[in-house]
């Protein structure tokens, strides 16, 4: 097979097709509160004043930024692109200064636009639970259906959480993930905005899971939102966060910190798509708490950005906790998809499980780097990783890096990793049976990720197979 | 004042010209003496040294060996049949006996030196030491001074093996022993390295290299046997580097030592070359075996696979870090990796990376790594055929070490390993009965 041959025939192309340009456009900026380029310490208190911080937290992300200062670039282990980011020219806050909504109509006309052309049309907040849309840096349309309001259910961004929830935010804010724990938690945790806060009282399940849609809408401008999540006991919620973002220029920075809490006998999943452009760097920090017979799942998608560093992970603390990551990620040419997991085991006979699939396509070059430590004085834990990867292309790269340690007793902890290409036989097979060479490698893939993508829920499954078909266009080799 | 000679640290006392020795060679010492000096102390921030004790790279009041070792050792009794046999007590040649086809090379490096200096030159420390140990490479090259050549020409092959015995005497020493074993087209031959000590020798060191040159078609097995004394600490560098057909075999059993780092690099250059990679350790009370692996894929249609497999006993600490590296254009590679952990208690430690880098299609690689403690079944059934408990726990060990060494496919081989790594087990076994 060569790789330069063998494109899509049109027809297949326009039935696979998807508009991307959809996701390509920009708004001229109009914005009220700007806090200018670059990061200093007149920065944070801009950002402190905007948002009418009280005083802990001005403290925190004082701390936080000299914490930032202090911490070197991981580039030790990681790739050296990280260098390219240049932290002087990018915004770090700005907000159109607009409310957060309840209601549709309150929504300025150009974010609505904007939303429209994403997907989020009106009709659907009809059967979403919950609209959580973000623009820019603070959210501009919020929708929480009545009925969770009347479970006692909190859906707000991060800032209502913090001035209007504290007794519940504060005890768990930066408790999951410190400040210090790495350069980027340390730079959110400056100058954090946006996000979602939400909380679920003791025994309420959620039906539909509650979405988010992040949105970045100004060139140089990164986007530090800060979500925190606390399902008290028994309680069962799923959240989803999907990603697009337009198209710029110069490169944009993006770094969450996500922090999970689910309390004893609780059950908390987070859903990510990640559709980044391919200019953003997107360095998350994604980490739950799992107590007691509680359950903390990770359902990760990563198809978009320039360089994606994230490793979700969870700190079983309670006996019987169990902690879980599914991830696909999709590296085309020009993109570099460095993730994993971490799994800490904290108490007796918890149990995690990390499965990982990957595809390079073109040059792309995916990486996983998987933790996974059981300390001395535990019983009973077990852990299993799998981390399968598929190259579609000669000059395709994927990587493997995983660390486990095991001390002790009645451990059992088992890793496995696989690379592999699609077969000229199977390519071969579907081509007699009349697809194009082209369709039967889009199949190849979609089949070999169709088991993850299964674990997401129907709309997501369904865009996740066309972004993938899209993807491998034209990359048969 | 009384007349006691002050040692010089190692690090501190730069290379002696020798003068026997060619203008290369000594060149090469003070290279190495340079680089030494210039490279930095490992530090937390390696990557290559992720999850390593540090603290043990204390070389403190440590030099070389002051006064003549005392004759007559050699520890293990090794092979019956053998086609040549050394002995060395601190780097020096106690013991020699060979009958070896005509035009092979087998000479203690200093008169390998002076009999074939092109020859050794050409091989003689060729390959970067990249998994970390880059200053105590240099550090060796700096000091090196005895060793083995061994080399054997085309079309020779050697059938029984070559055994090198290396023993370290007194405390506070530091030995360099080098190995290097270079076969020509569709050569033949296994070279067998002990590494024993008397029992006290408190903090004696090896910094040990060892590199295989497999010529196209050749067969190349090299094992080491590695059952120093418990005060005793190791630096271990292998360099393996194989042609086209031809097929590198690479045994490491460890017993002994507090203290052992052993990096192994294993480079595919042709189509159709085989490595092999296999490695047993058994560790009780706080030793620790910090084992790193790299398997290179160069070549296209290369073979590699690697099998770790560690036992550990008490507070015993073991670090694998393993990378298969595929080239760009290194189609229809195949390599494996696999590292396999049994704890037999609640204190040991195990810690797996095993990595993949893979920047070619067409190859099949996979890696998997395990780590777990014998199953109360297994315990049970053999209980409820009335073998006692730590016998059963003993047997399960034995068992799950002999699958790596049975993959050295050589009876004899085998019988040697095994009866090592016996005497190990009996020790624990004794002492668990007492």
């Amino acid at each position: 097979m060569n790789s330069e041959t063998a494109i899509l025939d049109t027809g297949t192309r326009e039935a696979i097709d998807i508009d991307r340009s959809k996701g390509d456009f920009s708004y001229p900026e109009s914005h009220k509160f700007d806090a200018g380029c670059g990061l200093s310490a007149a920065t944070v208190d801009y950002i402190c004043d905007v948002k009418e911080d009280p005083d802990w937290l001005r403290e925190f992300r004082h701390k936080a930024l000299k914490t930032f200062e202090a911490k070197p670039m991981p580039t030790h282990w990681a790739t050296k692109d990280l260098e390219c980011i240049d932290f002087d020219v990018i915004r770090y806050y700005l907000s159109d200064g607009v409310k957060p909504t309840r209601s549709w109509d309150e929504v300025p006309d150009d974010v609505k636009e904007t939303f429209e052309r994403l997907g989020i049309p009106e009709q659907e907040r009809a059967f979403l639970a919950g609209v959580e849309a973000q623009y820019d840096s603070e959210t501009a349309y919020s929708n929480v259906k009545e009925e969770l309001e009347k479970d006692g259910v909190i859906f707000v961004n991060s800032t209502e959480g913090l001035h209007e929830h504290e007794e519940i935010f504060r005890p768990w804010f930066g408790k999951v993930i410190p400040t210090g724990d790495n350069k980027f938690s340390a730079l959110n945790s400056a100058v954090f905005s946006g996000g979602s806060f939400i909380y679920v009282p003791k025994g309420v399940k959620v039906r539909h899971p509650l979405q988010a849609y992040f949105r970045i809408n100004s060139e140089n401008f990164g986007q530090f939102e800060r979500t925190l999540i606390i399902c008290d006991e028994g309680s069962e919620m799923t959240y989803m966060e999907g990603c697009t973002a337009p198209k710029f220029e110069t490169t944009t920075l993006h770094s969450a910190v996500v922090e999970l809490v689910a309390m004893k006998d609780a059950k908390l999943q987070y859903i990510t798509v990640q559709n980044w452009s391919s200019n953003v760097f997107n360095l998350v920090t994604k980490r739950g708490i799992a107590h007691e017979n509680a359950e903390v799942r990770w359902i990760d998608c990563n198809i978009g950005s320039r360089l994606t560093m994230k490793y979700p992970g969870v700190v079983m603390k309670g006996r019987k906790a169990r902690g879980e990551v599914i991830s696909i990620a999709l590296a085309n040419s020009g993109q570099h998809q460095d993730t994993g997991a971490k799994m800490i085991h904290a108490a007796d006979e918890t149990t995690s499980n990390v499965v990982s699939k990957s595809i390079s396509v073109g040059e792309g070059r995916s990486t996983y780097r998987g933790m996974v430590h059981i300390p001395k004085h535990l019983k009973g834990c077990r852990n299993n990783t799998e981390c399968d990867a598929l190259l579609i292309n000669s000059s395709s790269r994927t990587d493997t890096y995983p660390a486990i340690t095991v001390r002790g007793n009645q451990h059992s902890t088992q890793h496995e990793a696989s690379v592999s290409q699609v077969s000229e036989e199977m390519l071969f097979y579907m081509q007699q049976r009349g697809l194009s060479e082209g369709e039967a490698m889009s199949l190849a893939v979609n089949g070999f990720v169709n088991d993850l993508v299964r674990e997401f829920p129907m709309e997501y499954s369904v865009e996740l197979k066309r972004l993938i078909e899209l993807e491998m266009e034209g990359s048969v080799g | 004042m009384e007349a006691v000679l002050e040692r010089v640290s190692v690090l501190e006392q730069a290379p002696e010209r020798l003068e026997d020795s060619p203008a290369w060679f000594n060149e090469s010492r003070q290279a190495g003496w340079t680089r030494f000096n210039e490279l930095p102390m490992p530090s937390r921030r390696d990557e290559q040294w992720r999850f390593a004790r540090l603290g043990q790279l204390n070389f403190e009041g440590v030099g070389f060996p002051q006064h003549e070792p005392p004759a007559g050792h050699r520890g293990a009794a090794g092979l019956e049949k053998r086609a040549a046999r050394f002995g060395f007590i601190n780097d020096t040649l106690n013991e020699e006996e060979q009958d070896l086809p005509d035009g092979v090379v087998c000479l203690p490096l200093d008169r390998a030196l002076a009999e074939h200096p092109d020859l050794v030159q050409k091989h003689f420390m060729k390959a970067e030491t990249e998994l970390g140990s880059a200053k105590f490479a240099a550090l060796h090259r700096a000091h090196v001074s005895s060793g083995m050549f061994i080399y054997i020409p085309d079309n020779v092959q050697v059938s029984a093996p070559i055994e090198v015995f290396h023993w370290l005497s007194g405390d506070h020493i530091i030995t360099f022993p080098h190995t290097l074993v270079v076969t020509g087209t569709n050569a033949e031959v296994t070279v067998v390295d002990y590494f024993q000590s008397d029992t006290t020798a408190l903090d004696a060191w090896a910094i040990a290299m060892n590199d295989l040159v497999a010529g196209p078609g050749s067969t190349l097995n090299y094992l080491v046997l590695q059952d120093l004394c418990d005060q005793a600490r190791m630096i271990q560098v292998n360099n393996t580097r194989v042609s086209r057909d031809a097929t590198a075999k690479a045994f490491i059993l460890n017993s002994g030592a507090a203290w052992v780092r052993q990096e192994s690099l294993s480079r595919l250059e042709g189509e159709n070359a085989h490595s092999n990679m296999l490695s047993v350790s058994i560790a009780r009370d706080g030793q620790e075996y910090d084992q790193r692996t790299f398997q290179h894929h160069v070549s296209p249609r290369s073979y590699s696979d690697l099998l770790y497999k560690n036992t550990l006993y008490d507070d015993s600490r073991t670090v694998f870090s393993g990378l298969i590296l595929v080239d760009e254009g290194a189609h229809y590679t195949d390599a494996y990796q696999t590292c396999r952990n049994l704890l037999m208690s609640e204190t040991a430690e195990a810690t797996s990376m095993p990595g993949l880098e893979i920047n070619a299609d067409q190859v099949k690689c996979s890696h998997g790594s395990t780590s777990a403690m014998i199953a109360d079944d297994e315990i049970f059934y053999l209980c409820t055929r009335g073998i006692r408990p730590y016998i059963a726990r003993q047997l399960v060990a034995q068992g799950f070490s002999v699958e790596a060494i049975a993959r050295l496919r050589e009876p004899a081989l085998e019988e040697l390993v095994v009866s090592f790594a016996a005497r190990e087990f009996d020790r624990i076994s004794e002492r668990l009965v007492a």
